[in-house]
């Protein structure tokens, strides 16, 4: 009982904890793919945009279903959701307060690949190096459409010799990366901004609302979570009984079997009890054959269940 | 440390817990071992097929049992599933749900190994290197070689030192090109078993909630039960060791009290506790007595009754049969002295 207690304590408490902590992990998680990823741009015509746009998206659309996955809420919210309705109505506000601190956790992750993408700017200068104007740049003006594409697709790749000793090559990447950043570094403060204000003026709109659903979802988890581990202590004290009754008939099988004398014994009486009638090789092998060939059957309703078959239970 | 003592033993006792922990510990040990593992590319036009694909899909094989071998429930469910109907139903959910829950534990190392090894890309630049379209990437026009020989110089890419084939197609565009497609393939990889993952947890709650509650709670019973039956069953057998001992020393105490012909000693009453303790044995010719005796001749595995003379015939010259047959059912008869 005390042990459940303290472990009802720790989940009331970390509920959320454990949920930010894994939300975190998996930011850093993406952090260390990216860097630990070899970058590496074909460096042709149309396979450029296709490898750029797909790394830049492909990834972060896999974390995010791998923050779905790993929250457990979001398993207690489907099933609040799917659940029949019963004796207890449910809740949309609750349902949708869940969905949205879900999704918020998830996006963490794929948001961060994307500015740590953005802001090292390999991806976008793979992708869209074809589409600059080549007018612009001194190296690549008086070339003919098709050797510039070529050439274009090029400048990802420092040491092709095509665009070695290019001096254009230098300019078109910087500018690109130049865009890139610029691009990360709005989308990181858009982002920021509008968290900061979500937070901010929340308590300005239907705070007693909020509350409510916040308090209802946690409950939600919280029972889940109990019945999970009161179904484990159950389970726990049916195997006990079961096991119990399952040496009690194998003593009153053996009484009935042998014909040993009444035992009168009083130094030994605890440990007799321990040994439940089986005091010999035989039956101890006879009891653990039974317990292999004839489980008995999961009804630990009668006190004497069962006796070596000769009553039939009905099967579990 | 009280806190992390009970949560230890919570992790522990929910059996879920702790295979997942041993599932990530499998997953980071595969992550390691491929960036331990030192690949050399063959460079020979039908080998290096086989040693790519070979490198890319045999450990995931092995990582995949290994997955299940590490499963203490593998004994388990072939127990449940084996084991005679006798007086309980068997439930074909419960089994599948075992099951499953351990595949897809196994599957996450594999995964790993595979998602990693298409992401580095060297496996599939040395499988494929042989079929790269020549004709789009390089000058293939000009070349008087045979397709054979066009063969041999393009599985040399891997291996930049010894490739003579510069003029044809540049080591560097061919890498690229295959490691471009390599990690195409290894992030499209990677989507397709997060979403299958989700589509597998996200589903269930829609359509089998109630199956899959029944099927969990009796899995768990089972593994709880076969722990609290073999706990019950250990401390039966310690129980049963120690009368045996016991009996054995009162058996000896009382066969020396008669060979030697004289009464127990009195012993005075504040040591009468430690004397009891002692059964009976006060000095070293009757210890090492006892001790030859215990290895020369062990009791029978039957405890008689306390109230019945303890007459095992240890120290006679017959020797009491370890196994006392089994059709026997004359107890009394056996173990009386009349």
């Amino acid at each position: 009982m005390d042990r459940f207690r303290m472990i009802f304590q720790y989940f009331q408490s970390n509920s959320e904890s454990v949920m930010n902590g894994i939300c975190g992990l998996l930011a850093l998680a993406s952090v260390k793919m990216y860097t630990s990823f070899d970058f590496s741009c074909p460096c042709l015509p149309r396979y450029n945009m296709a490898y750029g746009l797909g790394i830049m998206f492909v990834p972060p659309i896999a974390l995010f279903l791998c923050g779905l996955i790993l929250n457990r809420q979001s398993l207690v919210m489907l099933e609040e959701w799917r659940r029949p309705q019963g004796h207890r109505k449910k809740d949309l506000a609750v349902i949708r307060y869940m969905c949205s601190s879900i999704m918020q956790r998830a996006m963490v992750a794929p948001v961060v690949w994307i500015i740590v993408t953005l802001l090292d700017g390999k991806c976008l200068i793979c992708a869209f190096s074809g589409s600059v104007d080549p007018q612009n740049f001194v190296g690549f003006a008086n070339t003919s459409p098709v050797q510039v594409q070529h050439l274009l697709a090029k400048v990802p790749c420092k040491d092709d010799e095509l665009v070695r000793n290019n001096t254009s090559r230098k300019a078109v990447s910087r500018y690109l990366r130049c865009w890139s950043q610029a691009l990360g570094w709005s989308i990181l403060l858009i982002l920021i901004l509008a968290a900061f204000l979500a937070r901010w003026l929340r308590p300005c709109f239907n705070q007693a609302a909020l509350l409510q659903a916040r308090h209802w979802s946690n409950y939600i988890d919280i029972e889940q979570k109990i019945f999970e581990e009161t179904c484990c202590e159950h389970s726990r004290l049916f195997a006990h009984k079961c096991i119990l009754h399952f040496f009690e008939s194998m003593r009153q099988e053996i009484k009935l079997h042998s014909f040993s004398l009444p035992r009168e014994g009083e130094g030994a009486e605890g440990e007799e009890d321990l040994l439940r009638g089986i005091t010999d090789q035989d039956q101890v092998n006879k009891l653990l054959k039974m317990w292999y060939y004839e489980k008995p059957p999961l009804d630990v309703s009668q006190p004497q269940g069962w006796c070596g078959g000769r009553r039939q239970k009905p099967q579990h | 440390m009280d806190k992390f003592r009970m949560i230890f033993q919570f992790l522990q006792s929910n059996q879920e817990s702790f295979m997942n922990g041993i599932c990530g510990i499998m997953a980071l040990a595969s992550a390691q071992m491929y960036s331990a593992f030192d690949f050399n590319c063959p460079c020979l036009p039908h080998y290096n097929l086989a040693y790519g694909l070979g490198i890319l899909l045999v450990p995931p094989f092995i990582l995949f049992l290994l997955g299940f071998v590490l499963n203490n429930n593998i004994s388990m469910l072939a127990e449940e599933w084996r084991r005679p109907r006798g007086q309980r139903g068997k439930d074909p959910a419960v089994l599948r749900y075992m099951f499953c829950s351990m595949a897809q534990r196994a599957m996450i190392a594999p995964v790993v190994w595979v998602s990693v090894t298409l992401l580095d890309g060297k496996c599939i630049t040395c499988a494929f290197c042989t079929s790269l379209p020549v004709e789009t990437l390089g000058n293939a026009s000009h070349t008087g070689l045979s397709r054979g020989e066009m063969k041999r110089v393009l599985a040399r890419i891997p291996c930049k030192e010894i490739y003579d084939g510069q003029e044809f197609i540049a080591n560097e565009v061919a890498v690229r090109y295959l490691r471009c497609i390599s990690q195409a393939l290894g992030w499209c990889f990677v989507l397709l078993m997060t979403t299958l993952a989700f589509l597998v947890r996200s589903l269930r709650p829609c359509f089998t909630q109630a199956a899959f509650l029944k099927s969990r709670y009796w899995s768990h019973y089972i593994d709880i039960e076969r722990k609290l039956f073999d706990e019950t069953c250990a401390e039966h057998a310690k129980s049963f060791a120690k009368v045996c001992i016991q009996q054995f020393f009162e058996g000896m105490g009382t066969d020396l009290a008669a060979a030697r012909c004289h009464p127990p000693r009195k012993t005075p009453a504040d040591a009468e506790e430690a004397a009891e303790k002692l059964l009976g044995i006060t000095d070293q010719g009757t210890m090492n007595a006892a001790l030859k005796s215990w290895h020369r001749c062990k009791p029978p595995l039957h405890l008689h009754s306390p109230a019945l003379p303890s007459s095992n015939g240890w120290a006679g010259e017959k020797q009491p049969p370890v196994h006392p047959p089994a059709p026997r059912r004359e107890v009394a008869a056996y173990y009386s002295r009349v």
